[in-house]
């Protein structure tokens, strides 16, 4: 019996610290970055353009394709991702065809971005003409979070009991009225879960939009989808590794870091709050 | 009133894959009677009960032989349209399934997928529904509210205003009230019993006191099988088949 107490107080720790080196390595990300770049920030930080070889000023061009990328990908990736996953849970006989299918999405996975950015280069930017521009980087993008989106909303179209389904049908609901309001909507907590995820991703890849949307400065905002954009990691990495000027913009180079990061956390915080009262409202 | 057969079901035999779950079954359904199937867990009795509305194709691999004709129709000709079917066939499931939706949205679900959007008109059909449901006066103020908060033998009546909301000719209960309280329970059999004046009720139920308090005709299944089926006076009272009488007494099942 003491035996057993032990092993049970040994796992437990285990759990918990495991737990406390996650959340720790966050604390330390967030501190790290805060101690060197909040000197940067500034309400001219994010309002204004860079000035000055990108010693001074701001990033607002960079967090405006940033936002333009990511909204432009989330646009693209989450219906296609949605009906994708429908269909395969929903319509395809589950056999061969399916399990290939999924096999193909589980790889396009585990592709790395810079390749993603390589096909994004050949294929919309030069073979269809896209030109470098927030189009082609979003449909970069875009590819680049379809497998996440369509994961996590296979997972939650399944775990949708078949119940649901039943009721509808046998009211005389046609099998697409039973999808799409019956249990699209209750799989939709899990399916913002797959935005939320895709979206972090999104906003901050850089290698993708390296090759097709981003450029090292442009004096304006983008007018349309065929311009080029600054965006906030290619900033940073521009800074930290071609910028003429490295000691003078490190604190600035943090900064952008830590906008980033806040962009990214402020946009998922919005999407929590979303799931969070769907969920309320629709618990079963 | 004169009887009018509702639903002819005639040398039905149906399978799950190679397994044969209902053995040359045949029926006569009454308009406007209740019509309960009894027997021991596994004899098919659900089966068959799915069978009326076509639930059953919705499950992979079964297959079925025979004729089932409602008001003289083949349901399961190529030119029957299921979900056409569905709305004149309603089902009320064993365990209640209301949808994570409010209590209003459930019952108007079925006539939004009809096609009414009306919104006096859905009034209208959630508040009869709700009433015939005897689940009115309990929910009237609060029907924003989601289903899910309801107590189980409030779902299960929920899940039946939302059958009766479609306008059925028909209503299927599988085991309607075996998850309930004896309370709910007894509620529920008085509204089947009021029920049957507007509607054709077929219900499963494996509980015999249950059938024989609440049903014109009882049809009892063994193994796939269809027994016996008559006058639920007559089958309770005097039994023809020996294994009817035993599954009654008590001596199986």
């Amino acid at each position: 019996m003491k035996g057993q107490q032990i092993y049970q107080q040994v796992a437990f720790l285990g759990l918990r610290l495991s737990t406390l080196i996650i959340i720790s390595v966050l604390g330390l990300i967030i501190w790290f970055l805060g101690k060197r770049g909040v000197s940067a920030l500034s309400w001219e930080f994010l309002t204004q353009a860079p000035r000055n070889g990108m010693t001074e000023g701001g990033i607002f061009p960079a967090l405006i394709g940033t936002l333009c990328l990511t909204l432009g990908a989330i646009i693209f990736a989450l219906p296609l991702g949605v009906f994708a996953a429908i269909y395969l849970t929903e319509y395809a006989k589950q056999g061969r065809l399916v399990r290939i299918i999924r096999l193909g999405i589980n790889n396009l996975a585990g592709v790395p971005s810079v390749v993603f950015g390589l096909f994004g280069l050949a294929m919309f930017v030069e073979y269809l003409r896209f030109g470098s521009s927030i189009l082609s980087g979003s449909l970069t993008l875009g590819i680049l979070i379809l497998p996440t989106i369509i994961r996590a909303s296979e997972e939650a179209l399944l775990a949708i009991p078949q119940t649901f389904r039943e009721a509808s049908l046998a009211l005389g609901a046609s099998r697409w009225h039973t999808i799409y309001k019956a249990v699209l909507p209750a799989a939709s907590p899990g399916i913002l879960t797959g935005a939320i995820l895709g979206i972090g991703r999104a906003a901050g890849e850089t290698a993708p939009i390296i090759f097709t949307a981003a450029c090292f400065y442009t004096p304006r905002l983008p007018h349309s989808i065929f311009d080029q954009v600054m965006a906030l990691p290619f900033h940073l990495y521009v800074l930290a590794t071609e910028g003429t000027h490295f000691e003078k913009t490190l604190p600035l180079q943090y900064g952008t870091a830590l906008v980033l990061l806040g962009l990214v956390l402020g946009i998922n915080l919005i999407a929590v709050v979303i799931r969070t009262r769907l969920r309320r409202k629709m618990r079963w | 009133m004169a009887n009018n057969t509702k639903i002819v079901v005639e040398n039905l035999n149906f399978y799950y894959g190679n397994d044969k779950a209902l053995k040359d079954v045949s029926m006569l359904i009454q308009e406007n009677k209740i019509t309960a199937l009894i027997g021991p867990s596994g004899c098919g009795k659900s089966t068959f009960l799915r069978v009326l509305n076509r639930m059953n194709d919705l499950i992979h691999g079964t297959r079925l032989e025979g004729k089932v004709l409602i008001d003289g129709h083949d349901i399961y000709s190529n030119t029957t349209d299921v979900v056409e079917l569905r709305k004149r066939v309603g089902m009320v499931f064993q365990k209640s399934n209301p949808f994570p939706k409010s209590i209003f949205d459930n019952v108007a679900y079925g006539s939004r997928a009809h096609g009414i959007r009306d919104k006096t008109r859905l009034t209208n059909i959630v508040e009869e529904s709700l009433k015939k449901a005897a689940l009115w006066d309990e929910v009237k103020d609060k029907l924003k509210q989601p289903a899910m908060d309801l107590s189980g033998g409030q779902q299960q009546r929920l899940c039946i205003a939302r059958a009766l909301a479609i306008n059925p000719e028909i209503i299927l209960m599988d085991e309607p009230a075996s998850a309930l309280d004896p309370i709910s329970t007894a509620k529920i059999e008085e509204l089947i019993r009021i029920l049957k004046e507007k509607y054709t009720i077929v219900i499963v139920t494996h509980n015999m006191q249950q059938a024989a308090r609440v049903s014109d005709y009882t049809g009892f299944f063994l193994l796939g099988e269809l027994i016996e089926f008559s006058d639920t006076n007559k089958i309770f009272t005097s039994p023809q088949d020996r294994r009817t009488e035993e599954y009654i007494t008590g001596r199986f099942g």
